[in-house]
């Protein structure tokens, strides 16, 4: 039986098509019901939904095979994973962020808030800008706002939060999509069920180009 | 007599490992748990964590409780041309536990072999990893990748030390697409990309591997892998060990063969070695070497067996009854061989097969 961790949402709910069509479905997670946990002994899957952030955690610690999560978190987490297929959806931009009329002269620490500490961080010290970080867990645009901080680091899907905001996207740090992951030991004891299902899901990832 | 069932699974694990190692000729090395903090922080890339316990020895030299056991077996071993030590350990080590951020003990258990080593030697040194992982379990798989064959092919497409370094990292994790997107980033050639990109999603049985790599690498690129593969055909677990080039330790240190090993049931490698020649010569050693570490701590995670209670009888007996007869009664049922719990009273939490009331002679519920 292969785990399959899911992220709860709608990301999950396009993943989960993506299964579905690859031939990996399981009818019973369409019931309106409040199971956390579907099979399907036939195919040999066993599907779960979890909060996005922590499928990564259920991968890297053997509790699922595999799981699908953004590259934001693999980023930001760096869990003990392979990467194995970029699933080309869930696509969004890992972005600075700041109000129109902020410029960043270089003269003092820039102050950014973020709930991706680690990837703002990496960023600013790529390029040798000393920052002073603050670590948020929601609602970041407020930030620049009340003069809490100069910028944000965070993720731009379509913009319209930022624009509303009176904010603008300074510059894109990196593009995130969601990924294919699996468990390091999974892969080798499970081989041919995950290469069966990597391979089915190469194809609807071409099939939805 | 030692009874091997009341062994922790780490305890067996020692206890087979050391005999094995013996047959092959390894002498135990044995160490202090200190070391001087210099020898830290000469070669800190080479620790998994770079984080060390460190305390003011009464001389005032700054000493640190070990993160790692290879370090001390080179600074203390011998450096003479043409001589071979081969040592194995078993030892405690210090490191940051990746999961609580806080330090931990670790029990680890391997060996090392030093000085003129030869393919034999790299051979004996893979097969007794694979026979150690077969001692735990027989569900395991021992990986191996050859540093000089990844160069080699990222070199093909792009001599850049900057893009191996960034290379290396997409390879460690299986990831094709980024590793592409890459290789465009610094304009590769099309062709060679696609051999990369086989290259790297290449692995699994030896033999395919090989046959793989043929068709897209030059043969003197495959010529060591397919040496050391025809040596491993003579292991009794030759079809556990397999090719894989995911398997990337710091290319600062190790060069030429790398492993790891996966039991089943086991979410991270238990076994990581390799041969380590530039660290040698970082430490200022000519010889070369290749060694491997267990990390025995992992074995928690092996699913056990449990036997349902915790004593074979439960010997219930009161003031009335002679503490003579009690014993008696006791050594009467251990040379029975059962496990027995002599008590007055019967404990709430202690699960038994079968309660035996000496206050009411005779009787048994």
């Amino acid at each position: 039986m292969l785990n399959v961790a899911l992220p709860k949402g709608r990301l999950g709910e396009k993943v989960y098509a993506m299964f579905e069509a690859a031939g990996f479905e399981c009818p019973s997670i369409k019931e309106n019901n409040r199971k956390l946990i579907f099979e399907n002994e036939e195919k040999g899957v066993r599907y779960f939904w979890v909060k996005p952030s922590d499928v990564s955690i259920y991968v890297e610690r053997g509790a699922a095979d595999i799981g699908v999560a953004g590259k934001d978190i693999l980023l930001e987490y760096e869990p003990d994973i392979y990467e194995l297929l970029d699933l080309g959806i869930g696509k969004c931009r890992m972005t600075v962020a700041g109000p129109k009329d902020f410029y960043d002269d270089g003269v003092r620490t820039l102050r950014v808030a973020t709930k991706f500490t680690h990837i703002a961080s990496d960023y600013y010290a790529s390029i040798g800008r000393e920052i002073d970080i603050i670590k948020l867990n929601g609602s970041i645009e407020i930030a620049p706002i009340l003069g809490l901080s100069d910028v944000i680091v965070d993720i731009v899907e379509t913009g319209t939060t930022l624009k509303e905001n009176n904010l603008e996207v300074k510059t894109t740090i990196l593009p995130i999509s969601a990924r294919l992951i699996a468990n390091k030991a999974s892969l080798k004891f499970k081989a041919e069920q995950m290469e069966a299902i990597m391979k089915s899901m190469k194809e609807q990832v071409k099939a939805y180009d | 007599m030692i009874d091997e069932n009341l062994l922790k699974q780490e305890e067996k694990a020692i206890y087979s490992l050391r005999s094995l190692y013996r047959k092959y000729g390894y002498l135990p090395f044995k160490m202090s748990k200190f070391e001087e903090y210099e020898l830290y922080i000469r070669n800190k890339d080479f620790l998994v964590r770079d984080r060390v316990i460190t305390f003011n020895d009464t001389n005032g030299k700054l000493m640190a409780l070990k993160p790692d056991v290879t370090l001390s077996i080179i600074k203390n071993g011998e450096d003479t041309p043409g001589v071979k030590q081969k040592v194995y350990y078993n030892e405690n080590v210090y490191r940051v536990s990746e999961s609580t951020h806080q330090y931990k003990e670790i029990m680890q258990a391997g060996l090392e072999c030093i000085g003129d080593i030869d393919l034999y030697d790299i051979s004996e040194v893979i097969s007794l990893a694979a026979e150690s992982l077969a001692m735990i379990s027989e569900s395991f798989i021992l990986e191996v990748s050859h540093l000089g064959v990844l160069s080699a092919m990222l070199e093909m497409v792009c001599p850049d030390k900057t893009f191996e370094q960034k290379a290396i990292r997409f390879i460690a994790k299986k990831n094709a697409h980024d590793l592409r997107r890459l290789c465009e980033e610094y304009g590769a050639d099309a062709a060679a990309v696609d051999r990369l990109e086989a290259f790297v999603s290449t692995y699994g049985r030896r033999d395919e591997v090989i046959a793989r790599l043929k068709e897209i690498c030059p043969e003197e690129v495959t010529r060591e892998l397919e040496e050391l593969s025809a040596m491993l055909d003579n292991s009794p677990y030759s079809h556990r060990i397999h090719f894989d080039f995911s398997v990337v330790n710091d290319m600062n240190y190790y060069n030429h063969f790398v492993f790891r090993g996966f039991l089943d049931g086991v979410c991270d490698s238990v076994l990581s070695g390799g041969q380590y020649d530039k660290l040698m010569r970082k430490m200022g050693r000519s010889s070369g070497s290749i060694g491997f570490a267990l990390y025995l701590d992992l074995l928690e995670q092996l699913p056990v067996t449990g036997v349902g209670y915790d004593v074979d009888v439960l010997l219930r007996y009161d003031e009335s009854i002679p503490s003579q007869k009690v014993a008696a009664k006791v050594r009467e049922l251990i040379s029975q061989g059962f496990v027995v719990s002599a008590q007055k009273n019967v404990p709430e939490k202690l699960r038994y097969k079968l309660l035996m009331d000496m206050t009411k002679e005779g009787e048994r519920c």
